[in-house]
């Protein structure tokens, strides 16, 4: 698999770390259901057969956390970006 | 002996060098033959007949094919070390002194007592094993069991470390080019003219596919001649790579192909320097799969008796080997193809007897090649049975058009049931073949993006369409990775036909009829397996093994599908498709591995002192990829205990040095850095003034412990953070996490820079004595200046820049002293000329290990990813002020139960007992049983200090249990003593030897 | 019919002509009892416990395509118990006993080979870890030996022992551990369920769950709806997806774990042996192939298929381990989707939805958990509480924080 970094170019996969769902979001430890928001956000993913957004990092590489839109099914990439980039 | 000549050789012709001769020996017979033959080839041309065994019946089994598609002419290759089982003599490039052997008979190929085996074929048909072998149950791996394994298998694999080496590499190319025949060749130059960089890989070590054994015409040249001038035209071209020997054995994810370079195989070693393979990984904007295709059998009885032959292999043999095969030849043809081969032999000098082709009507031209070779032509007629021994064919019993049967005396028969597109790659990434009725044969289905098939491989079979394919499809593949095609001209070649009628199988058949030769998997299998509902393609593959073998079923897959079709009354694609797996060919493990293996198996990160460590005779241990030392043994100290003890007792008398320049170091720079590692550790950092150090840990989001260490403050908006070794690179991924994923609006940047520092602590009363020697004299590191969990910047040495800090692992007053790590080696020799005076020591890991568990610090072994901050004893540092990583999820129930075993100090009652990390905590007079399970022994230290073992241990309830004893279980080295629980902290509880 | 020693020989007399289907092509019914989502391993266990244990044989076993078409015919067929935590071992360790009975019990031959399974350590923190192992193995009754490097050579003289990167220091064994013909596991569990009544239904795909005010009613399938007073989903490497399909987020990735064999050799490894110091472990099989594997590639995939690093990743450990097996060639590589949850451990529970069951989250485990996965979720379905060794595997507990870590790697699923 290769994995085109925005600032280093294609690379292949090897070269990057992944973590996974690049969708759920760090809740707000003051919220009052903090606890079943953490829970979710740590545990819980949809993990769908398709069209995947996801973080990775290239570790061997520049040190960027990446979002890649990936299908799961085909391992076809759709978008890479760095993470937070619009 | 010397070897007898070439007994099948042709007087003339062929693709060989005849003007040298290679020596070589297949079952201890010396035999001859020539550059540009194969083992195979070579075998054909000495008059061997017989090449190998079956795998389940020993069935005695000839030379099928000349390809990588061989399921039967198995042998073992080269002998000792360099021993290769299974490998196909048809691929296998004939050098001076090959040695081969035949496999899977004993004593000998010709006479195999396992070919007892094939009485009791009755009994051993299609998932017999499912159905018996099951009393008494001692007996499966007793006896069943060894029986069979010793009965299974073909070759037999070296014991020994394989001597050779390999290597692997990457390429990157506009077009790769898979297959060198007349579309690969013609692809090729089309998409090099055009100016793109291309990679044309073929298997074999010549290129020209069919060209090299077939009697074709292009451009009024001979298929050869044409094929040199190419390949000529190609190698001038500097952006042309071309690999023989080069099989692309799989397709993977975005345009990455796998391919192996049998580099040294043609050779009897591989020669100095040289691997003996390579592993290419090929990163192709664009792919032209041209691997051609791969002629079928038609399944009757004895198909599979030596002598019988697919009638492209036989014409391979005739006209690019110069080799005979047979004398008095039949041909079973279903298809316009396997006519050629009557034309060939007529050429050859080999007398074709009979011709079997079951079309109800065939062209006149085909009758009067019959009559020309003298051949008796049997229109409308099948081959119901092979006859012969394992020495040879000795008769086919023909069934008429009109029902009769009539034995026909061949010494060899060809054998064209048509032609399999070679589509595999295409369905590495998961699309399936489709079947494609106008030519009984299953193509390309979607294909993977970047990868179009060209010529035979998308069932194009001809050689005028295969050239007009790869001028086409070399031209688009340029263009569409940027480069603009030249006019295109296609080559004039004549015109051909395959007028196929399918056939997969003949009834009536008496004798046993097989589908997958080297599994030996009959028809009468595949009738099985439908019987008891084996019926999905998957199903019947795997109940009968069916396209199982080395040969991934090339030549099997489709008859055994169409056979299964007929039997349920299904078409072939309603019944399934086949699919391919990588590799396309089998590739050694070796090649996978490459220079992986032995010491160079992972990098080997040495510290600065390593040098120096080494010159002191330090025994190292591996510490993740770093080699640290772990004890300098002195002259005369021959057990480890006695250095290590030396080395700790020397560090709490006097002083002493060690590496730890492998813990982690990550630089944190910026406004908001203090922000950050307020919100990564449990404790506060943001408070801490400039010059101080303190301790931190780190949860993981889910509120168990992820890793500790100190972390200095070296300026307002500057940093240092230390990690443990094995942590570093997993706690820099997450501090870059936690800044750009969840806190990008912090104005923070961070650098690993482990291996920038050479770092070493200095312990010991001494330590100050010797690190005062060293420093540069402006500096003051009087305790006063510098106290415990100080930092300042020094220079050492006249100049050298470094930091300072003053903290402690051992518990004794310490310093870890930075240099750049150039300097490292410079350093340590400083320090202990410094620190002579006093008695000085280097100590390693063990030592370190044994002052931290006599401090009661938590390492590596109970930061087991499953302990909590409180399971440690830390939970004290768990600001309740401020939001950290981790925190929300370290109040869940099941993380706060105090019963969860946590940290406590272990002695032996009896003080002479050894202690041992692993042992399990059991209460006194408990059975021994899971419920009564209260935790276990971490980590485990002979104190010199107190000349008894200590231990850490994480025991339900632990630190409110001091004082109670408990059983340290440890039943895998038959140890069971009573322990005492204590304090963790053995040694100056009260921290006072740290601030003097 | 009996399969036996007498019986093939019987039909060997008689050309095989009277044998039965393995198992019957059942068409759907309007309803049963129990439907069971899946066919693979676990769920035609499931079926043949229901119907074996709990005398519930109006069971339905349907499946997407083939049975067996899942990672029960897609693992590296090791079989073993030695594991670490109080949460998982009681359950491994009746799984292995049921194993040692299968045969005979099922009345099919799946080759349970008590082989051995060597797991070698490469330095003393991991020789202090394999003794904690081998000490809780013991506590729950399970064999385990805790080997010297020289009882290691004793076993398997061909490691490398000389050169090695990372040396070999010891080994802990379980001997009876070993490897299960993988496919027969499935055709077995198929063929006993199917004579004790249970339809098998190919080649039927579960599109939805009918639910009604929070009670299950039964699956609509690709071949129309089959009512049911209870379903149980047995789906691993499609459980977010099935699960999905009833509203329900799991704890779970699915991920791509590459599996290896080579040709076809003479014996060469005897026993079932794991390197400690990378991703590879290897049997050989009965037929002679090396069966080998390591670590999942590490991204979501369904794709049943990987990528070279991992291959390379997995051979590197091969030939540092045994630098004999660089000639052996790899015959073929795939893939499988692994149910990876976020704690490596499995889940069999109760559903928010009333009758609705869920077998998930095996990740690399499957395999070897296949009786005892059937066992406990039959008990489970049957009498709607867990079965005692299977009760640590509750959907809640990461939410209320008694995860079963054996890895200590935390919710990082590609790391378990």
């Amino acid at each position: 698999m290769q994995i085109e970094c925005p600032f280093c170019g294609k690379r292949d996969a090897h070269e990057f770390a992944y973590l996974g769902d690049a969708t759920v979001a760090r809740p707000d430890p003051a919220v009052p259901d903090a606890a079943r928001a953490f829970y979710e956000y740590v545990y819980l993913r949809d993990n769908p057969a398709g069209s995947h957004r996801e973080l990775w990092y290239h570790s061997a590489g520049c040190h960027s956390w990446l979002v890649v839109t990936r299908d799961t099914r085909t391992h076809a990439i759709e978008t890479i970006a760095q993470v937070g980039a619009r | 002996m010397t070897p007898l000549p070439q007994s099948r050789r042709l007087a003339s012709g062929g693709l060989i060098d005849r003007s040298r001769t290679l020596s070589f020996q297949f079952d201890g017979k010396p035999m001859t033959g020539h550059p540009g033959d194969t083992l195979a080839s070579a075998l054909i041309a000495n008059g061997t007949i017989l090449a190998g065994r079956s795998f389940k019946y020993h069935r005695p089994r000839g030379i099928l094919t000349a390809g990588s598609e061989e399921p039967n002419a198995l042998v073992e290759l080269r002998s000792g070390a360099r021993r290769e089982p299974n490998t196909k003599a048809t691929t296998v490039e004939l050098f001076d002194g090959l040695v081969a052997r035949s496999q899977n008979r004993w004593p000998s190929l010709g006479f195999d007592v396992m070919s007892v085996n094939s009485l009791l074929s009755p009994i051993f048909v299609a998932g017999f094993y499912y159905k018996t072998f099951m009393w008494p149950a001692a007996f499966w791996e007793k006896l069943y069991e060894p029986l069979i394994r010793r009965a299974a298998g073909l070759g037999r694999a070296s014991r020994e470390p394989d001597p050779d080496s390999y290597e692997k590499a990457f390429a990157f190319c506009d077009v790769l080019v898979i297959g060198g025949g007349p579309t690969g060749l013609m692809a090729a130059l089309s998409a090099a003219r055009a100016g793109a960089h291309v990679i044309l890989c073929d298997e074999d070590f010549s290129f020209g596919g069919r060209l090299l054994s077939e009697q074709f015409v292009i451009d009024g040249q001979s298929g050869a001649d044409w094929k040199a001038a190419a390949v000529f035209e190609l190698e001038q071209n500097p952006a042309v790579t071309l690999m023989r020997r080069t099989t692309v054995f799989g397709g993977y994810d975005q345009s990455t192909y796998g391919a192996l370079e049998r580099v040294g195989d043609h050779l009897p070693v591989p020669l100095p320097h040289m691997p003996r393979q390579r592993l290419w990984k090929i990163v192709a904007k664009r792919a032209v799969l041209a691997a051609g295709a791969v002629e079928r059998q038609i399944v009757f009885g004895g198909n599979d008796r030596p002598g019988v032959m697919m009638a492209s292999a036989l014409r391979s043999y005739v006209n690019r080997f110069a080799a005979a095969p047979a004398q008095r030849l039949g041909l079973f043809t279903n298809n316009d193809d396997g006519w050629k081969t009557v034309a060939d032999c007529i050429r050859a000098g080999i007398k074709v007897e009979a011709v079997i082709d079951p079309r109800p009507a065939i062209p006149e031209a085909f009758r009067q090649l019959a009559i020309q070779a003298g051949a008796r032509l049997f229109e409308g007629g099948l081959v119901q049975d092979a006859h012969g021994t394992a020495r040879g064919l000795q008769s086919i019993d023909v069934m008429t058009s009109t029902g009769r049967t009539e034995s026909v005396a061949v010494d060899g028969l060809a054998v064209s049931g048509g032609w399999n597109p070679a589509v595999a790659l295409t369905c590495h990434l998961g699309a399936r073949p489709v079947w494609r009725d106008d030519i009984s044969a299953f193509v390309a289905g979607d294909t993977p993006p970047g990868l179009v098939v060209a010529g035979a491989a998308t069932g194009a079979f001809d050689l005028r369409s295969c050239l007009a394919d790869g001028v086409r499809l070399g031209a688009e593949a340029a263009q569409a990775a940027g480069f603009t095609a030249v006019a295109p001209t296609v080559p004039a070649a004549s015109e051909e036909t395959l007028g196929l009628m399918p056939l997969w199988k003949v009834t009536g058949a008496r004798t046993k009829a097989f589908v997958d030769f080297q599994n030996d998997v009959t028809a009468k299998d595949i009738v099985i397996a439908e019987r008891e509902g084996f019926r999905s393609v998957e199903h019947l593959k795997r109940y009968t093994t069916l396209g199982m073998a080395t040969d991934q079923g090339k030549t099997a897959n489709v008859n055994g599908l169409a056979i299964m079709a007929a039997l349920t009354g299904r078409s072939i694609p309603e019944t399934g498709t086949t699919t391919f797996r990588p590799p396309y060919t089998p590739v050694a493990i070796g090649a996978f591995a490459g220079h992986h293996r032995g010491k160079h198996f992972r990098p080997t990160r040495l510290t600065p002192s390593h040098a120096w460590a080494a010159e002191q005779g330090a025994q190292f241990v591996e510490a993740g990829q770093w080699l640290r030392a772990q004890w300098f043994p002195k002259p005369g100290e021959t057990d480890w205990l006695t250095s290590v003890n030396r080395e700790v007792i020397a560090v709490r008398g006097a002083v002493g040095v060690c590496d730890v320049s492998t813990l982690g170091k990550i630089d944190i720079q910026g406004a908001d850095a203090g922000t950050l590692l307020d919100r990564v550790y449990i404790n506060g950092f943001s408070a801490l003034p400039v010059g101080k150090v303190r301790y931190g840990a780190m949860l993981r989001e889910d509120g168990i412990v992820m890793d500790d260490g100190t972390t200095a403050r070296l300026a307002q908006d500057r940093y240092v953070m230390s990690t443990t070794t094995a942590n570093a690179a997993k706690v820099m991924q997450h501090l870059e996490f936690c800044h750009q994923v969840l806190w990008p609006e912090l104005d923070v940047q961070m650098v690993s820079v482990t291996e920038q520092w050479a770092q070493f602590s200095i312990a010991g009363p001494r330590a100050r004595d010797t690190i005062q020697k060293l420093i540069d004299p402006m500096a003051d590191v009087s305790n006063m200046a510098l106290p415990y969990m100080g930092v300042t910047t020094i220079t050492v040495c006249g100049g050298i820049p470094g930091r300072l800090f003053r903290i402690s692992f051992s518990g004794e007053l310490a310093y870890e002293l930075a240099v750049p790590a150039r300097y490292g080696d410079g350093v340590i020799r400083a320090i202990m000329s410094a620190g002579a005076e006093y008695g000085i020591v280097a100590y390693g890991t063990e030592a370190l290990g044994v002052m931290r568990i006599e401090k009661g610090h938590p390492a590596g072994n109970e930061l087991n990813g499953t302990a909590t901050a409180r399971d440690l004893g830390l939970g004290k540092l768990m600001s309740q002020k401020k939001d950290f990583i981790g925190r929300v999820m370290a109040e869940r129930s099941g993380l706060t139960n105090p019963d969860r075993p946590s940290l406590a100090g272990f002695v032996p009652v009896n003080r002479a007992d050894r202690l041992r990390a692993g042992a399990h905590f059991l209460g006194l007079g408990a059975h021994p049983s899971a419920s009564n399970d209260q935790g276990y022994m971490t980590s485990v230290a002979f104190s010199p200090s107190l000349s008894h073992w200590v231990g850490l241990g994480l025991i339900k309830n632990g630190p409110n249990r001091h004082g109670e004893r408990v059983r340290a279980y440890d039943p895998v080295r038959r140890g069971d003593i009573e322990v005492e629980i204590c304090s963790p902290v053995f040694i100056d509880p009260e921290g006072g030897r740290l601030r003097v | 019919m009996q399969y036996s020693a007498f019986s093939l020989l019987k039909n060997a007399l008689t050309g095989h002509r009277y044998w039965k289907p393995a198992w019957r092509e059942a068409q759907p019914r309007d309803r049963y009892d129990v439907v069971i989502v899946g066919g693979g391993g676990h769920g035609l266990a499931t079926a043949y416990y229901l119907a074996k244990n709990h005398g519930i044989t109006n069971v339905a076993v349907v499946e997407k395509g083939y049975i067996g078409s899942g990672n029960v015919g897609r693992n590296t067929t090791i079989v073993r118990s030695n594991y670490l935590l109080p949460g998982n071992v009681p359950f491994y360790e009746w799984s292995m006993k049921l194993w040692e009975g299968l045969e005979r019990d099922i009345n099919y031959n799946a080759m349970v080979s008590q082989r051995g399974v060597l797991n070698l350590c490469h330095s003393d923190a991991q020789r202090d870890a394999f003794a904690r192992r081998g000490n809780a193995m013991r506590l729950h009754g399970v064999d385990s030996e805790l080997l010297e490097k020289e009882q290691v050579r004793k076993i398997a003289p061909y490691l490398n022992f000389d050169d090695a990167r990372f040396p070999i220091q010891g080994g802990l064994l379980q001997p009876r551990g070993g490897t299960v013909r993988h496919d027969a596991v499935a055709w077995g569990y198929a063929r006993a369920g199917d004579r004790r009544g249970v339809d098998i239904i190919q080649n039927c795909e579960v599109t939805g769950f009918r639910i009604d005010n929070g009670k299950i009613l039964g699956v609509e399938t690709s071949r129309g709806f089959i009512g049911a007073s209870k379903v149980g989903m047995a789906v691993a490497g499609n459980a977010s997806r099935v699960a999905g399909m009833a509203g329900m987020r799991l704890p779970i990735e699915s991920h791509v774990l590459q599996a290896f064999v080579s040709e076809g050799i003479k014996p060469l490894i005897d026993t079932v042996i794991t390197f400690g110091a990378g991703h590879f472990y290897i049997s050989q099989s009965d037929k002679g192939g090396l069966v080998f594997g390591g670590d999942i590639d590490g991204y979501n995939s369904y794709a049943q298929r990987g990528n070279l690093p991992t291959v390379e990743d997995v051979c590197e450990g091969g030939m540092a381990l045994m630098p004999m097996i660089g000639r052996v060639r790899m015959l073929r590589q795939w893939g499988g989707i692994m149910d990876m949850s976020m704690d490596g451990s499995p889940i069999i529970d109760r559903t928010p939805v009333d009758g609705l069951y869920l077998n998930a989250g095996w990740c690399y485990g499957g395999f070897k958990a296949t009786p005892a996965s059937g066992w406990c979720f039959a008990h489970l379905i049957a009498r709607d509480e867990p079965h005692a060794v299977a009760a640590a595997y509750r959907l809640d507990r990461f939410a209320t924080g008694h995860v079963i870590d054996e890895k200590g790697q935390g919710a990082q699923p590609n790391l378990h």
